[in-house]
């Protein structure tokens, strides 16, 4: 018999095959974006007594309809948010057991007794838009972030942020356990209290 | 004979595109797996603000999305021009969203739901009106833990030009 040869399958069109399913995936891609701000909201259950909170601890940003920032009762502008609100917080105005024996700030008795008591309140109006809303939040958030950096290169050589990569790294050779512990100290010592009030 | 030859060589050769599929079947599959499928088309306008002082998102099957902004073209004449809520695939109301935050919690395991995290996906043009009235019902259900989703970025870009 005579052997017969099967013909060889034309491969050519290969290539517009994987372009069209290429074109397909390309267009149907959406990178999801996840990451953002995290928040808590405060638990609804009205707490029976008020918690007295000292004027001189709370620092207050407001946002109006037409987003403007209005800022302890002066306006302000964006860029300037980040400095005000750090000097706030690392003020450590305080004296006897509110004395803060790690801030950095210019010790003004008008102004917040140490970190931990001091309180950020972001009121906002119903017409202020998001993307204002947002920008303040990242400026205060810096703001927290900012000091937590610099005391942690204080005490442990590294900034905070480096520290938190590093916690998530599972490569990372350290003892985790050690690390976790600083982080938490980092995050006692400048809590984020940080109020949105409706 | 030889005028042939020399006739050729002053040619320049093709270029062998032999290896064009292979090419082309690297970036397929770089796409097919970096592609996140959409679970629900969006009817709204959903462009994120900016922000550079953000956390990740790591547990995805964990998060809910609740997308917020200005009605698509093809949904104004039903829904009108401000800024609306959209659970899964449908457009929704204020009050809508406890139930939906309820049957979230039910699809999960009972020992993963206090991890839930409620993304917030909020259009930038949207006012904060509406951003506090889902805020205030997310308090009324205890899901306390929110995640303003933002791209990441300066904030400068966020200014209106």
């Amino acid at each position: 018999m005579a052997k017969r040869s099967s013909p060889e399958v034309n491969a050519g069109s290969m290539a517009d095959i994987a372009f069209l399913l290429l074109i397909f995936f390309l267009v149907t891609t959406t990178i999801e974006t996840d990451s953002g701000i995290s928040r808590k909201l405060p638990p609804i259950e009205e707490s029976e007594e008020d918690v007295i909170i000292k004027q001189k601890n709370i620092f207050t940003v407001l946002l109006n309809g037409k987003d403007q920032l209005l800022v302890e009762d002066e306006v302000m502008e964006l860029e300037e948010l980040r400095d005000a609100a750090i000097k706030f917080l690392d003020n450590g105005g305080g004296s006897g057991e509110d004395k803060c024996d790690y801030c950095k700030g210019a010790g003004d008795p008008k102004s917040s007794d140490n970190p931990d008591k001091a309180i950020i309140s972001l009121k906002n109006e119903r017409e202020t838009t998001y993307a204002t809303y947002i920008s303040v939040q990242n400026e205060l958030v810096a703001a927290y972030t900012s000091l937590r950096n610099k005391r942690a290169e204080e005490l442990f050589g590294v900034s905070y942020t480096e520290m938190q990569k590093n916690y998530k790294d599972v490569n990372w050779p350290g003892s985790k356990l050690k690390l976790k512990e600083n982080i938490t100290q980092i995050k006692l010592e400048y809590p984020q209290k940080l109020s949105e009030v409706q | 004979m030889s005028k042939f030859n020399k006739k050729k060589k002053g040619e320049l050769p093709a270029v062998n595109t032999a290896s064009l599929p292979d090419i082309v079947f690297m970036l397929l599959f770089f796409f097919m797996v970096a592609t996140v499928m959409r679970d629900n088309e969006l009817k709204i306008k959903n462009e994120l603000p900016a922000a550079d002082q953000v956390e990740k998102l790591d547990k995805k099957d964990l998060v809910m999305y609740i997308y917020l902004g200005r009605p698509n073209d093809g949904f104004k004449d039903q829904f009108g021009e401000e800024a609306r809520i959209q659970l899964n695939d449908k457009f929704a109301e204020v009050s809508d969203v406890p139930a939906f935050i309820y049957s979230e919690r039910e699809s999960k395991r009972e020992e993963l739901r206090p991890f839930l995290t409620t993304a917030l996906k909020v259009d930038k043009e949207a006012s904060m009106g509406i951003v506090g009235d889902v805020k205030q019902e997310l308090r009324k259900v205890n899901a306390l833990k929110i995640n303003y989703t933002t791209r990441i970025g300066d904030v400068s870009l966020n200014k209106k030009n």
